[in-house]
């Protein structure tokens, strides 16, 4: 018995030395070519499987009307996921946000079916319910200092509270306003989608100008020129491309402008403004930050207010794609996609490393799942099964990142 | 023991009879220093000895009893910022570093230069001149490091030592503290940041060097101040002192070499 005990471990241990030693001298020499962030890699590869196993299996799934589908399927989660990225990047989390789109999407429904608001006044109310709520819980975590996973824990009960309270006993609420009912459901006239196209990819490439006359006055040594030229081609290519494409059925979906739009700005903002600065600099290391004169408390009510506020949006999108709001709007589920769409898209956990735009990236991969799965005529089961697994190795290659930043002497 | 060098008649830093009690227990007792422009001065010590007590009292972390002189005029250091604006910088063992961010933001955290057309928090960063500054202040400290524009993260620890000094130095600090900057170093690296210390006093800086590594102590140094339970226990010029003296100083006084 000791014998064998004494042999087993032995044969494990060679055998397991043997393979990991020369995936980390490789994963090494990654991590000094790209830096430490897990980066979107992953998820655009995964993206690339399931869209070509989809559309072998099924012609219509890259069919342009499918793909204005998809967008439609995306947009709340892919919303959150935005919130949930800006607050991962701080060092914080925000656990409410299912339960804030819910109580935004009776507040709107209330407004505008029972009220009978106009749609301007009833989605400004919205949003300013959600941005109240998030700053609300920012404010407790930062000046009574519960942490924000407890804070937003309690929202999560008690905005769903609220929620039922709003609705009612009925338990739903029809919405007809046009100009609501549109945001979901409605299309940019193929002039006006090239149109806006045309002015994004200018101001994209003026700004860029703009930032290499910058770095050329001061006489450093600019950011490379193929990567930045790599990436202003492929963002107006794939832009003209969606316009090309979505064009020949229904158009673009003003939800995918919103998309792109949110994403956008609140990329610039992140990586470009001091604002955006300072969340990378406490998501990093809150304590050096508060030593060097960073105005901590500011930027994680800021940064939990936006995030309220971007619940908002999702409520109003979700009413508006239903035609309706309901005590199932949001809820749970919502959150955990939400959650999981951001660390698939390869945003930290751990805080400070990541970028908004891999929020929408998990989206669109957790979306095509479910979506390319309906296509195939299979139950929600294998949906939900499949969206978890995702989840679980996008989370493997989070903590296989933080272990290799480790090794390398963090 | 000798006073303080003769080149320079009123040190940058001066203290006068520092007291400092965490309730019961007296840390320090009637501790005097100086530190001079130009001049590495190493405080060494035992553990409990003081070292730390007394660094945070320098920094304004800490408010201790007794007088502070900078360049002959009494200071109050009620805090890290006063302490700050008037040119005393502190690393800590912990350097205080974003280790997401890069070289250049590290060495900018919470001073980023930034431009309209927005305003507030909402300011673009100008990106380009702040690697210029960056670049410029690591190249007066001779430090090389591979790129600016990757995070801290991938630097040594050595590289990441300096960056912490050329943080201190890129906001006119004229006393940079450094507390046991080389304790988690190897070798070479420690070399390299011994190095570094040197050439911030040949630019001018004060500089107050905490360590228990005598080795590195007599590389570098150029006194020598010895505290022991919270009070002076003798301070030398280096280049007139054996280590085994500084071993009593700090041990408990020359009996014990005596006795040996």
């Amino acid at each position: 018995m000791t014998e064998l005990a004494s042999k087993t471990p032995q044969v494990v241990e060679s055998s397991a030395t043997a393979g990991p030693l020369g995936l980390t001298g490789w994963r090494a020499r990654l991590a000094a070519n790209r830096g430490t962030e897990a980066g979107p890699l992953p998820v655009i590869l995964g993206l690339v499987v399931v869209w070509i196993f989809f559309q072998t299996q099924n012609s219509n799934f890259l069919s342009s009307r499918n793909l204005s589908n998809l967008v439609l399927q995306m947009a709340v989660t892919a919303i959150l996921s935005i919130a949930v990225v800006l607050v991962l990047l701080a060092g914080e989390i925000d656990l409410s946000l299912g339960s804030v789109t819910g109580v935004t999407s009776a507040l709107l429904g209330v407004l505008l079916t029972n009220d009978h608001w106009s749609a301007a006044a009833a989605i400004a109310t919205t949003l300013v319910l959600g941005l109240g709520i998030g700053l609300l819980q920012g404010l407790v975590t930062v000046f009574v200092g519960v942490p924000s996973f407890i804070v937003t824990l309690g929202g999560f009960l008690a905005w769903a509270g609220l929620q039922l309270a709003l609705i009612g006993p009925e338990g739903d609420l029809p919405v007809t306003n046009g100009t609501v009912t549109a945001i979901a459901n409605d299309y940019l006239a193929p002039w006006v989608a090239w149109t806006l196209a045309g002015a994004v990819i200018a101001v994209i490439v003026a700004l860029e100008v703009l930032r290499y006359a910058s770095w050329r006055r001061v006489q450093v040594k600019p950011p490379s020129v193929i990567q930045t030229g790599f990436r202003v081609a492929s963002v107006t290519i794939g832009l003209l491309a969606v316009v090309a494409y979505l064009n020949d059925n229904f158009g673009v979906p003003y939800l995918l402008v919103l998309l792109l739009g949110l994403a956008a700005v609140l990329g610039w903002v992140t990586r470009r403004t001091l604002f955006g600065r300072y969340i990378y600099a406490v998501g990093g290391n809150i304590e050096a930050s508060r030593r060097a004169g960073v105005p901590v408390p500011t930027v994680r009510v800021a940064v939990l207010g936006l995030s309220g506020f971007l619940g908002g949006i999702a409520g109003i999108v979700s009413t508006s794609s239903l035609y309706a709001t309901s005590a199932g709007v949001g809820g749970s589920v919502l959150l955990l996609e939400a959650i999981a769409a951001a660390v698939i898209g390869g945003v930290s956990m751990s805080g400070g490393r990541g970028r908004i735009y891999q929020g929408l990236l998990g989206a669109l991969l957790i979306a095509s799942i479910v979506n390319g799965l309906d296509l195939l005529g299979q139950a929600a089961s294998t949906e939900d099964i499949a969206t978890g697994v995702i989840l679980v190795l996008a989370v493997s290659i989070d903590s296989f990142n933080r272990r290799r930043r480790a090794a390398s002497g963090a | 023991m000798s006073s303080s060098p003769s080149n320079s008649p009123t040190p940058f830093l001066e203290l006068r009879d520092i007291s400092k009690r965490y309730g019961s227990v007296l840390a320090l007792s009637g501790v005097n220093l100086t530190v001079a422009s130009g001049e590495v001065v190493a405080l060494v010590g035992d553990n409990g000895a003081g070292k730390s007590t007394l660094v945070k009292a320098i920094a304004g972390t800490h408010r201790a009893e007794g007088t502070i002189l900078i360049e002959g005029r009494e200071v109050k250091l009620t805090n890290p910022h006063a302490a700050y604006a008037i040119g005393i910088a502190t690393v800590y063992q912990d350097l205080a570093l974003c280790e997401n961010l890069d070289v250049v933001a590290n060495l900018f955290l919470g001073r980023e230069l930034a431009r309209p057309p927005l305003f507030g928090y909402l300011k673009r960063l100008s990106v380009p001149e702040m690697e210029r500054m960056a670049s410029d202040t690591l190249k007066s400290l001779s430090v090389r490091l591979p790129s600016l524009r990757r995070p801290v993260a991938l630097l040594s620890g050595g590289q990441r030592q300096a960056v912490a000094v050329a943080k201190a130095l890129l906001w006119g600090s004229k006393l940079v503290t450094l507390d046991e900057p080389t304790a988690a170093l190897g070798s070479e690296q420690t070399a390299q940041v011994l190095e570094l210390i040197r050439r911030l006093a040949d630019q001018g800086q004060a500089v107050l060097f905490i360590s228990h590594n005598l080795q590195d102590v007599f590389a570098v140094a150029d006194r020598i101040c010895v505290l022991r339970l919270g009070t002076n226990a003798g301070t030398f010029e280096r280049r007139t002192t054996t280590m085994d003296q500084v071993v009593a100083a700090m041990t408990g006084g020359l009996t014990m070499a005596v006795g040996q």
